[in-house]
């Protein structure tokens, strides 16, 4: 499978969000803004394919010649949190605006199944390095457009008149729908 | 052997290895926070009772360091604290008088009539729902004890019937004044010895016939008042007291007729009347 078919692939037709159903909770947590989705996308495009890498790395280094492939979840898990107490202090550091923008949210990449999935999948797929580093670039530029995306319509969504019953998440779960439906155009793409 | 020892190396070593990253990581990339805020956390009361309109005393603490909040915004530790929040930030404390919250009612189970008998929730609030409590006079205290149970510093006790703020433990933070349904309780300048006990707005004969110690309104107080301009003023049936202008001379206490005029220098007098 060429590089440039896994970056379309895990973007477009098997996008995370709206494809595979990972990552649920930040996509309507922080899509309320435009501003706030981009940081976000920005934080788990650094902590997806720092993270894939590593893992990739501890699965074939240590894992795979120990035997130890039943402590796969656990390990990657280590990994995530590690990265992602990292990122957050970094981020205190030299973006204190996005750090609080982000608030809760960022802890809760920790617990974020898109990362964990990602790190999962490539090693299931068999990904070399490369592949690995392109799927999960893929993977959270998807996952990253589909917050955009979903920020726009949310704004949108701000200024409409919608039913009473309908306001706030309900509607925002129905976009949620529509654009998942939406994305299954994509298939048979690749 | 290997079986177990592999994966416990491995593990640990793992969590070991991100440990020690973190712990570099925690010290490179430290965020200076203003020592300051830390000292002047130090010396507030730590009673979050949010009186200063911040959220807790850490919130209070990081706003007066950005000097979006007064030095003296804490009226719970009073002058003190004040002052030691004003040498930290290198400030005058300014003039802060403590002041003391005070019930303004005495109709307790001896003086008050009662219209019916309560029994229900014991609180205020849900005995206020049902017109207006059980004490014949619709302004009086109903004795329940909702600020006693806002009350963080164990001022306020309930004798015979009546809310009693003790001047001493009271820190004038307010949330007894935001808890009472009737709204009579008042901040006064600690020093001030004279205050009218009754909130009554009816007028002569009703407030005889439901209490013993309510304002009937007679004005007597605002006669006698000695200072000039004089600080008793009369409102709505009921006098009130200019606590700048007043001199603290006890005089309206002593000519007030019902002794619902309460004063800790004759104070021996109006509980005889």
């Amino acid at each position: 499978m060429s590089l440039f078919t896994i970056l379309i692939s895990t973007i477009f037709v098997n996008n995370y969000v709206f494809a595979r159903f990972l990552g649920i909770c930040p996509f309507l947590g922080v899509s309320k803004k435009t501003e706030t989705a981009f940081g976000m996308g920005v934080a788990v495009t650094f902590v997806i394919t720092l993270a894939s890498v590593i893992t990739w790395m501890i699965q074939k280094a240590i894992l795979d010649k120990l035997g130890l492939e039943y402590l796969q979840t656990i390990v990657f898990i280590l990994v995530i949190a590690t990265l992602v107490q990292f990122v957050e202090m970094v981020m205190k550091k030299t973006s204190p605006t996005l750090y609080s923008a982000l608030g809760v949210y960022l802890p809760l990449i920790t617990t974020n199944c898109v990362v964990l999935g990602v790190a999962i999948l490539n090693i299931q797929e068999g990904y070399n390095l490369i592949q690995t580093i392109v799927n999960s670039i893929g993977a959270s530029v998807g996952f990253g457009l589909a917050l955009v995306l979903m920020a726009g319509v949310r704004e949108q969504l701000e200024l409409s008149d919608i039913p009473k019953p309908l306001e706030g998440f309900p509607i925002a779960l129905i976009s949620a729908g529509l654009m998942s439906i939406a994305f299954l155009g994509f298939n048979g793409l690749v | 052997m290997s079986i177990i020892l592999y994966p416990l190396l491995v593990l640990g070593g793992l969590g070991l290895l991100f440990g020690i990253i973190l712990s570099l990581a925690s010290k490179a990339f430290a965020v200076e926070t203003d020592p300051k805020v830390e000292e002047v956390r130090s010396v507030l009361p730590g009673a979050n009772c949010g009186a200063c309109g911040y959220p807790g005393c850490d919130g209070f603490a990081s706003s007066v360091v950005e000097g979006k909040a007064p030095v003296n915004g804490c009226a719970v530790g009073g002058k003190a604290v004040a002052e030691k929040v004003a040498k930290i930030m290198g400030v005058g404390a300014g003039e802060t008088e403590k002041k003391v919250a005070v019930v303004l009612c005495q109709g307790n189970n001896s003086k008050a009539v009662k219209k019916y008998k309560y029994i229900g929730i014991n609180d205020c609030k849900a005995a206020n729902i049902v017109s207006g409590g059980d004490k014949a006079c619709q302004y009086g205290c109903l004795g329940l004890g909702s600020c006693k149970a806002v009350c963080k510093f164990g001022a306020i006790e309930i004798v015979d019937g009546i809310a009693v703020i003790d001047p001493e433990k009271c820190t004038s933070c307010g949330q007894c004044i935001k808890a009472c349904p009737k709204g009579i309780i008042q901040l006064v300048p600690y020093s001030q010895k004279v205050a009218v006990k009754c909130r009554s707005l009816e007028f002569g004969k009703p407030v005889k016939e439901k209490c013993s110690t309510g304002c009937i309104g007679c004005q007597m107080c605002v006669r006698v008042c000695p200072a000039e301009p004089k600080a008793m003023q009369f409102e709505n049936n009921v006098p009130h007291i200019d606590y700048e202008k007043c001199i603290n001379c006890g005089l309206c206490a002593e000519k007030c007729p019902t002794g619902a005029i309460w004063s800790i220098l004759e104070k021996k007098k109006v509980e005889d009347k």
